[in-house]
Formats: structure tokens, sequence, C-alpha cells
């Protein structure tokens, strides 16, 4: 009762800013609250005629089938793992390249090559899906005119699933390296000039200077951009697997990540129920994932915790 | 906001040791390996779509055209109604996607810096909920499609990007740098909450609305996901979703062919293709020098956790 009276206290003294949050607010709750309550669907037999929340329970059965038949291990190991490949070789060649690019004294290299670096964020997932496309295809792709050049065979990458893992790998790189990189010249820039300039004063070499001093100073940005990753290792970026791989059924195997195999079976297969115990799997894992990291590294370092 | 681009580099009046010359030498040799390769593949699409398209079917695509033709950009202008149709699509969701969205994002990102609000906090909480959980792709497009019904209608296109936590955050930061005592101040001389927001926080904050605007517009311009999962009709594909469609060939490239007059396997398919995706990049990579900046800015304000 107590909460009612203050609100009605609270809405009387700023209506006008309640009026401000509306949109937004509502907007948020139709656009993302409201379809959580679809989450049931993963204990649902689901039938379109009868909606989500007049069709029949079947239990756990949508889990069952989804892990008996295998799909289910096999897309959330492929999860996992691209993210962590993905994780560990992005923010490293992001860590070198805000390093080496604070390091660079000649102002005009150094603007045009940070803003070449950043380009590739600007650029959709379509275009990148046809850079792929043109590299790697049998007939015209730049990786076999080269081949061709060379006098060696011409490779079909689309029928070799162990070199995909790389090409995603290279491509997620590609896009971000750049983005992550401004982040972290931010963290480093944010340090006082004058710090490096008395360390070089009193003797320390550029190795020195960056081991001691630009390291430490990006320490807080890494573990924010690690935390963030490790709280969508469930997710796989649906846009980059789907432009990158799209619809090959020869690299499912090495390529398929949760959103991908969601995607595939809501737009060819009836039967919604195994694809909603997907979705309702990542959602929920991923949720408590970041909750309990979170909780842990709150205890260890309170300054480091998202929230 | 820009300074953030200005390292303050140590100023080196002390002589190289050799082992700080090798240092630099690959410091720069490394940056200058990663923006070859981050230009690379503008390069191959660029060569690609001016290569004729004999060459290509022989010789495969190369880093320079190996035969020069612009074959792919005549039939493109012979036919442009596709590409006009798909570009005026595009204009249209991204203008009014990022108007609406900048403009609900600056209100609550102005609700939550009220210190005097008393649910800023559950408000904030409120949003930043939905970045740790929500209903997944299943439910989510059953909702859109039978509860909203959204299928084929540019709502599909508008509502899903209008606002991101993440701008909320930014524009927080940018919103706290305004001083509270002026907007009290205000108040003391009789002027309405509206009246405060838009004639004197919404004036201050400029430099914030060109850096969400221009996310917002990135992000509309650059969305073919909601376009492929919500539109069926091929007038109303925005413009990356048309470039998808026209990559995976089939009905498309054979439309093409018969409104340019053209037989189909006389198609320069490969060079057709990757010049519609140099059409389709054009304005941004043109744009990209001049709004570089603001983008920097608010990657960089994003980064610091509010």
């Amino acid at each position: 009762m107590r909460f009612f009276k203050d609100f009605a206290e609270e809405f009387k003294a700023h209506k006008a800013l309640f009026a401000m949050a509306a949109p937004a607010f509502f907007l948020v709750l139709i656009m993302q609250y409201l379809p959580m309550s679809g989450l049931v669907l993963a204990f649902k037999n689901f039938r379109y005629d009868m909606g989500v929340f007049r069709s029949p329970w079947n239990g756990l059965n949508n889990f069952k089938f989804l892990f008996s038949s295998g799909t289910g291990w096999l897309i959330t190991k492929n999860t996992i793992l691209y993210n962590l490949l993905n994780l560990i070789t992005s923010q490293l060649l992001a860590v070198i390249v805000a390093i080496f690019i604070t390091e660079i004294h000649a102002k005009y290299f150094k603007k045009v090559t940070q803003s070449v670096i950043l380009l590739p964020y600007f650029i959709s997932w379509v275009v990148v899906g046809v850079f792929v496309y043109n590299l790697f295809n049998y007939e015209s792709g730049i990786v076999n005119s080269i081949m061709k050049a060379i006098g060696h065979e011409p490779i079909n990458m689309y029928g070799i699933p162990a070199a995909w893992p790389f090409i995603i790998c290279a491509f997620n790189a590609w896009k971000w390296t750049g983005y992550n990189s401004v982040i972290y010249i931010a963290a480093i820039t944010g340090v006082d000039g004058e710090i490096h300039e008395a360390a070089s004063i009193d003797g320390a070499t550029i190795f020195q200077r960056i081991r001691y001093i630009t390291l430490p100073s990006i320490r807080p940005t890494l573990v924010t951009m690690i935390l963030l990753q490790v709280g969508r290792i469930l997710r796989g970026d649906f846009e980059m697997f789907y432009q990158i791989v799209g619809m090959n059924g020869q690299l499912y195997n090495a390529t398929d990540v949760i959103d991908t195999y969601v995607f595939r079976s809501l737009v060819t297969n009836p039967d919604i129920g195994m694809t909603a115990a997907a979705t309702f799997y990542q959602s929920v894992l991923c949720f408590l994932i970041i909750m309990v990291v979170n909780a842990v590294v709150k205890r260890i370092d309170e300054d480091y915790a998202l929230f | 906001m820009a300074k953030t681009q200005e390292i303050q580099a140590p100023a080196h009046k002390i002589k190289l040791s050799t082992s700080s010359k090798v240092f630099y030498v690959i410091c720069y040799a490394i940056v200058l390996l990663v923006a070859i390769i981050c230009l690379i593949p503008f390069l191959l699409l660029i060569s690609g779509s001016f290569t004729s398209e004999q060459w290509i079917r022989f010789n495969g695509l190369g880093l320079i055209p190996g035969e020069f033709s612009t074959e792919a950009y005549s039939i493109i202008f012979k036919t442009p109604m596709r590409i006009v149709r798909a570009y005026g699509v595009s204009f249209l969701i991204t203008g009014v996607g990022t108007v609406l969205g900048l403009f609900i994002t600056t209100l609550t990102a102005y609700v939550i810096s009220r210190k005097d609000f008393k649910y800023r906090n559950a408000l904030s909480f409120f949003f930043y909920f939905t970045t740790l959980f929500n209903g997944g792709m299943v439910s989510t497009y059953i909702y859109y499609i039978q509860y909203l019904h959204l299928k084929d209608s540019f709502w599909a296109l508008i509502l899903p990007g209008m606002f991101n936590v993440f701008y909320l955050l930014i524009m927080r930061t940018f919103v706290a740098a305004v001083p509270f005592a002026l907007i009290e101040s205000a108040k003391l001389d009789g002027a309405g909450e509206w009246r405060i927001f838009f004639q004197i926080v919404l004036p201050l904050l400029k430099s914030g609305l060109a850096t969400i605007g221009l996310f917002l517009a990135l992000g509309y311009w650059n969305d073919w996901y909601n376009a492929m999962l919500y539109m069926n009709t091929e007038t109303k594909y925005p413009l990356q979703y048309m470039l998808y469609a026209i990559q995976q060939q089939t009905q498309a490239l054979a439309q093409i062919a018969s409104q340019a007059g053209i037989q189909v396997q006389n198609l320069p398919s490969t060079s057709l293709k990757l010049a519609m995706a140099v059409v389709a990049t054009g304005p941004i990579v043109i744009l990209y020098p001049f709004v570089q900046k603001y983008f920097i800015a608010g990657i960089t304000v994003g980064s610091v956790k509010g």
C-alpha cells in the first residue's frame, strides 16, 4: 500500500517526467518484456491456430528431443567454442593495435590507419557475406585465382568444414578490431601523458613503459569487455554466421550455433517445440551465467563488477 | 570529446636505443598491415565490379581488374528502379526510425538523469534488464506476427531498433554534463518541465544528439535481419536486404536480365552482384570521414561504465 501512496505522490510531483519516460517505457514493455511470456512455448506443443497460451502443455519433451537428437549438444558446444575463440582473438588484436597506435607519433599516419581499421565496423554483414563468397568460391574466388595463377589446383573451401572456424574468426576480428581498439585507446590515453614523460626521463625503456603504465591502464577495460562477452557466451552472432555460412548444409557440423539453428528451424520446420526449447535454454542459462559471474567478480573486487 | 583521439605521446628527447628503434619499426609495420587487411575486401569488391565477366569466368577475380569493363554499372543504371526503390525504403526507415529513436532516447536519458526523480534507478534497471534476459528469437517472432501483426509492415523495420540501452547510457552521460543548477533556476523562474527540456537541455546536447543519431542511423541503414524475418513484398525491401536477395541470385537476376533486354546467360552476374554491393555501400564509405569522430566519441563514452 505504501508503494502506491508514494507512487501517487511522485506522479503528482513529476507528471511531466512520467510523460517523458512513457514512450520508451511502453516501447520496451511491448517489444521486449511481453515476448518473454512466449518462453513458455518451450514447455508446450505449439499450434498456430491456438496461439501461445492455449496450446497444450507437453512437459519437458521438447528438451528431451533437442538433446537426445544430439543437436542440442552440438550447437551448444559450437556456440561456446566460437565465442571463446572470437573473444581471445578479437580482444588480443584490439589491445595490440591500440598499444601500437598510441605509440605512433606520425600524426597523419596514425589518423589514416586508425580510420581504416575502424571502417569495417560500418559495413553491413550482407556486404561481408559478399566479401567472403568472392574470396572463397570455387569458380571465381580470389583465393582460387591465386591458386590457378601459381599453377596449383583450386580449393573448394565450401567442402572443407575444418577451415570455417578460422574464416569466421578472421572476419569477426576484421569487423571488430577497430571498434574494440577505440575503447582501449580511450583507456590508454586516459593516463596523464606526464607519467609517460617522467618515466622516460627516469630511464624507462619503451617496453617498461608499456609493461608498467599502459597495460595496467587497460586492465579494468579488458575485464569489463571479457565479462560482457562471458554474459553472451551462449549467444551466437546470428548476422555474422548467417551471412558467412548461409544455408550450407555441408558446414553445419562445424559452424552451426544456437541462433542459426533456431532461425533455420523457425523458417523450415513447423514443429516449433524443439526450437523454443533451444531459445529458452539459451536465455535462462545466459542470465544465470552473467548473474553468477558478476556475483563472483563482485566478491573479488567490487570495482570490476558490471552491476 | 575529440581529445581522446589526440594521444599525448611522450616527448622523446632522449636518444632511442636500438631495441626501441626495432620496436617502432614493428609497431608501424603491424599497424600498416592491419590497415591493409581491413582495406583488401573493399579493393576486391571495387575491382571485381569493374572486371569484364569474360575475364572473371576464365581467370577469376583479382585485386586489380584483369580486363576493365563498366558493363555491370551500365546495366544497373539502365534498370535503376529496383535500387532506387530500395534506397527509398532505406531512407524512409532510417529517417523515421532515427528521429523517433533520438526523441525517446533523449527524453528518457533526461528523466533518469534527474536526481530529484524518485524512480530513476528503478527505471534504469527496467531498461538494463533487457540486456541480461530476453524472450529469444522464437517467442519474439511469433509475438510480433501473431499479436502485433507486424508481418510485412514498415513498423517491423522501425520499432525493433528504435531504442537501445547502450544508446540510453551514452546519452545519459551527455545529459549529466548539463548542470543541474541550470534546471533548478529555470524552474524557480517558472518554466515548465517540457519547456526546460526543449529550451534549456536540448540545445546543450548537440554533440550527444549527433552521436546517438548516427548510431541509430547506421543501425537502420545496415539492417537486413528484420526485413528477412518480417517482409514478404519485394517492393518493400530495404537496401541491404535487396542486396542480399540479389546475391542469392535466382529470380532477381533473371528479372534484371529481362528488364535490360539481355539473355540470362549473357548477364555479367558476378560483376553485377559486386557492383550492387558497391552501390549499396558507397554512401557509408563516402560519409565515413565526416561522421567518424562522433562514433569514436560514442564508443569511448559507452565504454565507461555507467
